[in-house]
């Protein structure tokens, strides 16, 4: 029988959650005995994937909800992180390698580049009612699952 | 984030504590500008020994800095990065603008 496992957090789009999410999920993963590089590589890619949502999904003063999903699966770890604001209007642009659409700020662009180099895979849904962000990684160091 | 600072004759170095993301950004940048302030510098060491923490938010941070002190003539080195911390700066190429040193 396959093991499986999921949780499920909402919280606001606050730069203060980033942490908060990070150390959720990596807690999370944990019962899949990943390595430290693996755990790292997972709590990067969600700090990118929810730093989007933070900087550019909800525009205006008012930060609307994030919602953060990890699946296990025996050995594959699905996350995603979707969100209600205003969507990406340009997913191929927004996934290319030092593209920013806030270049004033500082933004380095490389956040969709560092999920993809993370994660075995990363898919981006989008339209004006919100995005998703789905990656999946499977846990190379991953020898047993707890069961029950 | 808690940032160090200690100027070593002509040179100032900073040590990064904590973690480096959206959250922690801001304050970053601002104390990094303020140290990074001292006159007659000549060179600028960044510390990574004690960064538990970074994403890509921190390279924008870096490079933000470097443009600063590209104005000014003062190079920035990187020591003691993680490993983890090192697979970001050799995918963005940050090592070309900020070489390593030990």
């Amino acid at each position: 029988m396959k093991y499986s496992n999921f949780m499920e957090v909402t919280f606001k789009a606050l730069s203060v959650n980033e942490g908060f999410a990070r150390v959720c999920v990596a807690s999370f993963c944990v019962q899949l005995n990943p390595s430290v590089d693996e755990i790292t590589d997972i709590k990067t890619a969600v700090s990118e994937a929810v730093t989007n949502c933070v900087v550019h999904a909800y525009p205006t003063a008012v930060k609307g909800d994030v919602i953060l999903r990890c699946e296990l699966e025996d050995d594959l770890v699905t996350i995603s992180v979707t969100d209600k604001g205003v969507g990406i209007k340009d997913i191929e642009k927004a996934r290319e390698p030092f593209y920013t659409s806030k270049p004033s700020a500082e933004r380095s662009g490389m956040g969709f580049t560092v999920m993809e180099s993370f994660m075995d895979d990363v898919q981006v849904a989008s339209n004006s009612f919100g995005t998703c962000v789905k990656m999946t990684k499977r846990i190379r160091a991953c020898e047993s699952v707890k069961v029950g | 984030m808690q940032i160090k600072s200690r100027v070593a004759g002509d040179a100032l170095y900073v040590l990064l504590c904590g973690e480096l993301d959206e959250h922690s950004a801001a304050y970053t940048r601002i104390t990094l500008d303020e140290v990074f302030s001292t006159p007659s510098l000549k060179k600028i060491i960044i510390d990574l020994s004690e960064l538990s923490f970074m994403d890509s938010t921190g390279i924008g941070v870096l490079i933000g800095r470097y443009k600063r002190m590209k104005d000014r003539d003062i190079p920035i080195y990187i020591t003691n990065p993680s490993p983890h911390a090192e697979k970001i700066f050799k995918m963005t190429g940050l090592y070309d603008i900020m070489p390593k040193i030990v």
